[in-house]
């Protein structure tokens, strides 16, 4: 096991720090899904504008005499995230090409269920408004009640189908 | 007093500020080992809790400090954005982000941490997840209803649970404080021999445990700024200790109708506009609201005197120390509330002679203020009501 990382409180504390300094001085929570919805808008409103106008989803956030969907507070905040976890694998020489599996896993079974787990957390982040860091550890933080909802229906979830996909991680 | 958007900071700045904030963001998940799915995944089969120590560790923390800035006056609790709660939607999106995560070993900030570093089974997670935004647009309609549904508004957790917000913190550091201890027992017997939980110097543990837990207990005592101060203006003795400046219904009369630039109404009567009647140039705000951000603007203008118009003088009274204590200066309680205002002006009964050699004077001044300040309140009304000012809220969620 590696024992390299930062104490697991010592990083929890920071973390809190940062998202405590994020709402301090934005007045707002951290988030991730929120960027990936910024660029498949983006995307989407490039390649077929008057779909994406006409649709009662990509509509909300394009059309005409709004901003650019990519210039908005969470794509720059993830562009961030990929400087962050850059420089710190690069300073704690963890910077390397791998894919990381179970010992009973293929490489290529592992991009597989990768690619599902993605497609799911980006659908059901849509549902909840948010993924682990928006809605649970934002909302938490700030006491919002979905926040405490969504954390017990992904983590209470994710407990209950562990046990299916164990083949997967042990 | 924060949030300093968007006063302080612009639409533009705030960018620069979200990428800074992601920068740290970024580099804090890397440390905390994050970036591994094997990692992550292992909080589910009892290997490793690393994500439940960060992760609950972060929360409290970044909780704890809302309160306290809040309590001691930075921060307006009252500004920041609050993710507002579709309940249906919020439980099902947990459910499939759920599977997602044993799937998919990541969540999105996690996956693109772990990419930043080169795991290629994060890459895939991200491709993974940009098609499954664009599926759920694609097929919006098919759920657009129930996307929309049971919609609460941004509630809090404590009054859903119908506690105060004191309690639910202490019993939230108490859960995490209970959930450190039990699964550091669990992965040690999972993993024998390398459990991560083994490198810890436990004393050091127990003793920041107790000191979180003695936070908790802090904050169950700690009422709300907002609360303390009123409860402590509000104190017959303080009442009666702190004198205030006083200003009668003539006077008041007199500056309306001569439209006195530096003076301003705080009406603290119902904030509905039209439940009661509007004196020209006057602000409605309810005497809770008197700490928000969104009057400093008026409220710290020291020229301006700021009349207290209430429904009665107490309240007047308790406004002011208020304000006082806030630091605010220049400022004057109607003498007997609105309703001597109202039965010396606005609807005076016959007039009733004090004996002074000014009782002509002053007779004529009030029924001309009478007229003058009813034609006032009517052009007001013809204008149209003026909205309670609000400034924009700040706008967040993923």
């Amino acid at each position: 096991m590696d024992t390299k990382y930062m104490n697991p409180y010592l990083a929890g504390f920071l973390l809190g720090l940062v998202l405590l300094a994020t709402i301090f001085i934005t007045g707002r929570g951290l988030g991730a899904s929120g960027a990936i919805k910024s660029i498949v808008v983006a995307t989407v409103d490039g390649i077929a504008s008057k779909h994406a106008e006409g649709s009662h989803f990509y509509g909300t956030y394009v059309g005409p005499g709004k901003d650019n969907p990519m210039k908005s507070w969470l794509v720059f905040e993830i562009f961030g995230v990929l400087i962050g976890g850059f420089v710190s694998g690069l300073a704690s020489d963890r910077m390397k090409f791998v894919t990381e599996a179970g010992p009973r896993i293929r490489p290529k079974l592992r991009w597989l269920f990768a690619a599902i787990g993605g497609a799911l957390f980006g659908i059901g982040a849509q549902f909840a408004r948010g993924c682990t860091s928006g809605a649970a550890l934002s909302g938490m933080a700030v006491l919002s009640t979905a926040g405490f909802i969504t954390m017990i229906a992904i983590f209470g979830t994710g407990y209950a189908v562990a046990y299916f996909a164990r083949k997967l991680w042990i | 007093m924060g949030p300093f958007v968007p006063e302080l900071i612009s639409d533009q700045l705030n960018l620069v500020v979200a990428l800074v904030l992601g920068i740290a963001f970024g580099a804090v998940l890397e440390q905390a080992g994050f970036s591994s799915s094997r990692r992550l995944a292992g909080v589910f089969y009892g290997y490793d809790f690393t994500v439940l120590r960060v992760f609950f560790t972060a929360t409290v923390t970044a909780m704890s400090g809302v309160l306290l800035l809040g309590y001691f006056g930075l921060l307006d609790t009252e500004a920041i954005f609050v993710n507002p709660t579709w309940l249906v939607p919020a439980i099902v999106g947990g459910i499939i982000m759920g599977i997602g995560f044993v799937l998919g070993g990541y969540c999105p900030g996690t996956s693109v941490c772990a990419a930043a570093i080169g795991k290629i089974d994060a890459m895939f997670f991200i491709g993974g997840g940009l098609l499954g935004v664009f599926a759920f647009g694609e097929l919006f309609p098919l759920y657009g209803n129930f996307y929309d549904s049971t919609s609460l508004g941004p509630i809090k957790v404590f009054d859903s649970l119908g506690m105060s917000q004191g309690l639910f913190a202490f019993l939230l550091i108490a859960v995490a404080v209970g959930a450190f201890a039990v699964t550091t027992l669990i992965e040690k017997r999972v993993n024998k021999l390398s459990a991560p939980s083994l490198e810890f110097k436990s004393r050091r543990h127990i003793a920041a445990g107790v000191g979180i837990f003695a936070l908790g207990l802090l904050f169950i005592v700690l009422p709300d700024r907002k609360t303390s101060l009123v409860d402590k203006v509000s104190d017959p003795k303080y009442v009666a200790s702190h004198p205030v400046i006083m200003m009668d219904a003539d006077e008041l009369a007199f500056r309306i109708v001569d439209r006195e630039p530096n003076i301003r109404i705080i009406d603290l009567r119902s904030t509905d506009t039209s439940a009661s009647l509007v004196l020209p140039g006057e602000e409605k705000i309810a005497v809770r609201d008197l700490f928000g951000k969104e009057w400093l603007p008026i409220f710290s203008q020291r020229h301006l005197k700021k009349v207290l118009v209430g429904y009665d003088e107490s309240q007047e009274r308790i406004a002011y120390l208020l304000l006082q204590e806030l630091g605010y200066e220049n400022l004057a309680v109607l003498k007997g509330g609105f309703e001597a205002f109202d039965k010396t002006i606005l609807s005076p009964g016959p007039f009733v002679p004090t004996g002074s050699r000014w009782d002509a004077d002053v007779k004529a001044f009030r029924e001309k203020a009478h007229g003058d300040i009813l034609k006032l309140i009517a052009e007001n009304k013809n204008k149209g009501a003026k909205e309670p000012k609000k400034t924009k809220k700040v706008q967040g969620g993923c």
